[in-house]
């Protein structure tokens, strides 16, 4: 994946166009009391990359993360979204933007199908009143059918087809981490986070993770951002990668620049593997 | 093999979402609401309506109602009989105010009035859950309780401090007073349990259900795919209490007939609807009904084995009942949380296989 010119939009080794900046994180401060979780720390994401933000643990990437979906509020700086500041928000204004995100330990609605999971994830587009959806008949059937055939194309294409009605208490682990990502996927958001979509999966799951993150970014052309912490797969999927260490920016560029980066090596990539 | 879907295939998403996929099961559906239509009204008499039939429908429409809070959106209320109260006390405001007005419109705009209320009670659904929610909640059914024995304009000033409702008809027919029917405060009340039962499926298998149902599982979670967290707790609040209203003008207009608020509307009829969900099963609408024809059918049923069969004295058999339902509410939250409606649809997944176990 080797980049040609970055200053403005280009295309990428395997033919996907990387536009303009989508977001923009300013001089982002956040602080818990005491403890500064994240100091200073600016970044871009661009529009159909794959932006990966790695550190070790503890060092304010998820934090960035609850940011970017509005459930904390900086102290300092500003995240600007499709080149306007964004005001505070709460994380539901954040979702009807644009941004969908899966969580790091799954946050599905155990209580509901498969279907109804990913259904829930179209809600931002559902807007019939109360008084229609009671009568169901017309304006309400009709939007329900139209965007049971998003999910439907969102459940094909991360097939789980096969699981469409069982409730999602009973799914594996690993299954429940891809319908998590198909509730996202439903929402078509502009910008997609992910909190560690491969934590604790097998070697071959995180294969099929891989392969879907991609297909996704080339499918749908979605923007990414990832906190992820097998090095190997982020240096592979990922674009360009944010790396933070106790709330700082310690580094950014493509894997390459950042895989020689001293201060990442030292930081992170401490111990070398050979 | 007495349940079949074989050879019954949905070719369409409408098809696959609508209430009753299965053929088998739609015509069964057909079929009772065509008995309960068209063969019950000329079967039945006053006792058989006046102690199985108009508490069952009524109670009906106030476990549907609850079980859209409860059962659906996740917020404990204890506050049933107290919006019951409020939709009595609006259906007889509206009654004795504008006598002109048809009986429905009365029982529908006291289901709005008591909407308004809900919402207003829900507010602290906000801040507040589980627990603590469901002593905000008990603390407007004392309150509306209070209100209504308090303040002599919502009983027109009548000496007893009770509300009678007057006679009025319904297409020439009487529904409420003292010289009514059976099959017409039957139907009357079938046509709002019939009512409520649509939109409550309507509105539960749809978006709006979704957002509720994200909000009891997950919160965070729902925020995070864009639910507006105070709209969907009050919109919750306001459809639960919109049928609750419903029920409770009925249960004083149609089937009481006259009420005396802390008596017919005190923390008991919160706990019996309450009690109806948990066993019928949360999350629903056939469980509501099951709830409700269950506690409806055991005093009457116990009755007839203790007092009747056996010939203990009343009492004993009126407390054996407190019992019976106390020790049915530890069986059902430990043994099936789910309800009658879950035992049903173990049932059905048994029968689609029966005889052969696989």
């Amino acid at each position: 994946m080797r980049v040609t010119d970055m200053t403005t939009e280009y295309t990428t080794a395997d033919g996907r166009r990387i536009g303009g900046t989508v977001m923009e994180m300013k001089n982002i401060t956040l602080r818990f009391g005491g403890v500064e979780a994240i100091k200073n720390i600016s970044f871009d994401i661009r529009e159909g990359e794959i932006r990966a933000i790695i550190g070790p643990n503890g060092a304010g990437k998820s934090s960035m993360l609850n940011v970017i979906s509005g459930f904390y509020v900086p102290q300092d700086g500003e995240v600007w979204y499709k080149g306007a500041p964004r005001p505070p928000m709460k994380p539901f204004e954040v979702a009807q933007q644009g941004i969908a995100r899966t969580f790091q330990n799954i946050a599905l609605f155990e209580g509901m199908s498969v279907l109804d999971n990913v259904m829930t994830g179209r809600l931002t587009h559902m807007k019939t009143g109360l008084f229609a959806q009671s009568i169901w008949k017309g304006k309400a059937e009709q939007e329900e059918t139209e965007n049971r055939e998003v999910a439907e194309r969102i459940i094909d294409f991360l097939e789980i087809q096969a699981i469409r009605k069982t409730p999602v208490a009973r799914l594996p682990y690993g299954l429940k981490k891809r319908v998590e990502l198909a509730r996202a996927l439903a929402a078509e958001p502009t910008i997609l986070l992910l909190d560690e979509p491969m934590a604790g999966m097998n070697v071959e799951e995180k294969e099929d993770m891989s392969r879907f993150i991609l297909d996704v970014n080339d499918e749908f052309g979605t923007t990414i951002a990832l906190i992820e912490h097998d090095m190997g797969v982020v240096m592979d999927l990922s674009d360009r990668v944010v790396v933070m260490d106790y709330g700082k920016k310690i580094g950014d560029g493509t894997p390459d620049e950042v895989r020689n980066n001293q201060d990442v090596i030292d930081a992170y990539l401490g111990v070398s593997h050979d | 093999m007495f349940y079949r879907e074989a050879g019954d295939f949905n070719t369409s998403y409408p098809e696959d979402s609508q209430t009753f996929p299965i053929k088998f099961d739609r015509w069964r559906y057909y079929a009772v609401l065509f008995v309960a239509i068209f063969v019950i009204p000329f079967l039945i008499n006053d006792y058989w309506v006046n102690s199985i039939f108009l508490p069952f429908l009524i109670y009906s429409i106030a476990a549907i109602g609850l079980n859209i809070l409860v059962g659906y959106c996740g917020q404990v209320s204890l506050g049933t009989g107290g919006f019951m109260a409020v939709g009595a006390y609006a259906c007889y405001k509206l009654m004795t105010s504008f006598p002109d007005l048809s009986m429905v419109v009365h029982v529908l705009l006291a289901g709005g009035i008591t909407a308004g209320v809900g919402v207003l009670f829900g507010l602290p659904s906000l801040r507040i859950k589980g627990f603590y929610l469901a002593v905000a909640t008990l603390a407007a059914q004392f309150f509306l309780v209070w209100l209504f024995n308090r303040v002599p304009w919502f009983y027109n000033y009548s000496a007893s401090g009770q509300i009678s409702a007057p006679e009025r008809t319904f297409l020439g027919v009487n529904i409420t007073g003292s010289n009514t029917d059976a099959w017409a405060t039957y139907l009357f009340c079938l046509f709002f349990v019939i009512l409520s039962a649509y939109i409550a499926r309507n509105l539960t298998r749809g978006s709006v259900g979704r957002k509720w149902m994200a909000i009891r599982d997950m919160d965070i979670a729902a925020e995070i795919i864009g639910v507006n967290p105070l709209r969907a707790k009050l919109t919750a609040f306001a459809v639960s209490s919109f049928f609750v209203g419903i029920s409770g003008a009925l249960f004083f207009s149609v089937y009481l007939g006259a009420v005396e608020v802390g008596e017919a509307f005190g923390i008991t009829k919160s706990f019996l609807v309450l009690f109806m969900i948990i066993i019928g099963g949360l999350g629903s609408i056939f469980g509501s009904f099951a709830g409700a024809a269950f506690l409806v059918l055991l005093p009457v049923a116990l009755k007839i084995i203790g007092v009747d069969w056996l010939g203990w004295p009343t009492d004993i058999v009126a407390h054996l009942q407190l019992v019976v339902v106390g020790a049915l509410i530890i069986i059902f939250l430990i043994a099936e949380p789910h309800g009658l409606a879950q035992l049903w649809r173990v049932a059905k997944e048994k029968l689609r296989l029966w005889p052969f176990p696989h």
